[in-house]
């Protein structure tokens, strides 16, 4: 009410409080997109835009092993400490390889070391920490984290919501390999994944 | 002994007005909560009861079962004495109510009088609700109650008398029945002006949104009100669903013709039909319109709804007069 305004333009203002009632008289009478949970749940359709906590990504040929090189950044850069993560030991060399080796230093040649798998040995995340911020997703170089749908959760044991990970994966490999299939094809968009 | 016939008549009509009011506010809560929901494309109260019928009453149940508390600090005379105020008058407005031809608590020929004056009553006890609070959103809000409540009882008045001066009285039964049955014989057609002054008023008057800033949530948490537990709120929450019944009653009985009805349909039903309508605009509204800031609530008092009122005012009583 500062500014003088004139006469037409306080006509429009008030045909604005109609136009108001009509928007909400009409949103009144449209169905309702309120979902009853517990005896109805959401299709799969409208879960794809839920992001949960989150899982691993598998290799496009490979869907039970995950895309994850171990590098850790997941970890360093989770503000809640929700993610652990272990990386795989180089294989023992046998004896005889051993003995190859130390043959190969002796004579002043470059030995090349067995390398670890990059794979990670383990890969658990305490959901109960997290805060779904998605600085994991962010940062992964390789783009083996993602968000999950997993919307219905609830539990009484804090122990729910610890999550093997690496498992996790497993089973949704072994769950439905079509649709692991798809989903990995979908993300693997970049050219990543031929490790 | 002898009972007079009169004071029988008021004592089962405060009864009934008891009921009416305290069944009303069960329903009519779950109205605006159904209504919020749909206007917003939720279901609104359901899972107790069919359709969440039932919600209210163990909202008021689980109200009445409150521990009663008093602030320290608080004033407990006033603090305490507030929701009886607010809520005791209620049935002094509603004694003069023309539900129907015959269903009228007590027919009084100052009516309306009757009405405005106890309706004032409602600003002293948000005053003394504020006041004892001892609680400085409770003030706040007590003093924008007055401030309010005040300003708007102007144009209120203003409007209401542009329809007594037209029938020559203050008597609703006798306004109602001066009245025809179809719409354009009703005040309305007459006195435009007046309703909409008239219904802007009272909304204000019973601190409804979008002029519910003594209670404003956002900045007060609950204005008057936020100091009282269990029943203290609930009597003011009934009081404030009583008050919506008393205005809409009385812009039914004014300007829509009250118990009128076409083809001789008089009765209690147009009168309940009309008073619903009323109500569920005001709830409407509520769900439609953003609250107000308080310079803009004064602006529209005291340069629109007050010059305007006055205009009508003189106008109607020009042309009475020719």
């Amino acid at each position: 009410m500062s500014a003088p305004t004139s006469i037409t333009e306080k006509i429009t203002r008030l045909w604005s409080l109609i136009v108001g009632l009509k928007v909400t008289g009409k949103y009144f009478t449209k169905p309702q997109v309120t979902l009853h949970y517990p005896r109805k749940t959401l299709d799969d359709e409208n879960l794809l835009t839920y992001r949960g906590h989150i899982e691993l990504v598998g290799l496009p040929k490979k869907p039970g092993t995950p895309k994850c090189i171990s590098c850790g950044m997941c970890q360093a850069v989770c503000p809640s400490n929700c993610i652990t993560l272990t990386k795989r030991k180089p294989p023992k060399p046998t004896e005889a390889e051993k003995k190859a080796m130390e043959e190969a230093e002796a004579r002043g040649e470059k030995v090349k070391k067995p390398s670890a798998p990059k794979d990670p040995a383990s890969f658990n995340l305490d959901y109960t920490l997290c805060s779904l911020c998605g600085c994991c997703v962010e940062n992964c170089p390789v783009e083996s984290i993602r968000f999950s749908n997993d919307i219905y959760l609830a539990g009484t044991d804090p122990n729910a919501f610890r999550y093997d990970l690496l498992q996790r994966l497993k089973e949704q490999a072994a769950a439905k390999p079509g649709a692991q299939k798809a989903q990995a094809a979908s993300g693997g968009e970049t050219g990543e994944g031929e490790a | 002994m002898d009972v007079p016939f009169e004071l029988v008549r008021i004592v089962i009509a405060i009864l009934a007005l008891a009921a009416f009011v305290g069944v009303n506010a069960v329903i009519l809560v779950w109205v605006e909560r159904k209504a919020a929901g749909f206007i917003q494309r939720r279901p609104g109260p359901y899972e107790v009861g069919p359709q969440g019928l039932l919600q209210t009453v163990a909202d008021a149940a689980k109200l009445v079962g409150k521990q009663l508390f008093t602030p320290a600090g608080a004033d407990p005379v006033l603090f305490w004495l507030a929701p009886l105020l607010a809520f005791l008058p209620i049935f002094v407005l509603l004694l003069p109510m023309p539900f129907g031809p015959t269903a009228t608590g007590m027919e009084v020929n100052l009516g309306l009088l009757l009405i405005l004056a106890f309706a004032g009553l409602n600003v002293l006890s948000l005053c003394l609700a504020g006041w004892g609070s001892n609680n400085k959103w409770s003030l706040l809000g007590a003093a924008r109650a007055v401030s309010q409540a005040v300003a708007y009882e102007i144009p209120l008045l203003l409007s209401v008398l542009a329809i007594a001066f037209m029938s020559g009285g203050m008597d609703l039964s006798a306004i109602v029945r001066e009245q025809g049955g179809w719409p354009w014989q009703w005040n309305l057609v007459l006195q435009p002006v007046a309703f909409i002054i008239y219904f802007v008023a009272a909304i204000a008057e019973t601190n409804r949104a979008p002029f519910d800033l003594p209670e404003a949530e956002s900045e007060l948490t609950a204005g008057f009100h936020t100091e009282y537990s269990g029943m203290g709120f609930g009597l003011f929450f009934l009081a404030e669903y009583a008050e919506m019944i008393v205005v809409c009653g009385v812009a039914a009985a004014l300007f829509l013709g009250g118990w009128r009805g076409p083809f001789g349909t008089d009765g209690w039903w147009w009168f309940l039909a009309k008073l619903y309508a009323l109500l569920l605009s005001m709830i409407w509204f509520r769900w439609t319109y953003p609250r107000i800031r308080f310079d803009q609530l004064l602006v529209l008092n005291w340069k629109w709804l007050m010059p305007l009122a006055m205009i009508n005012l003189l106008v109607t009583a020009f042309i009475m007069k020719l």
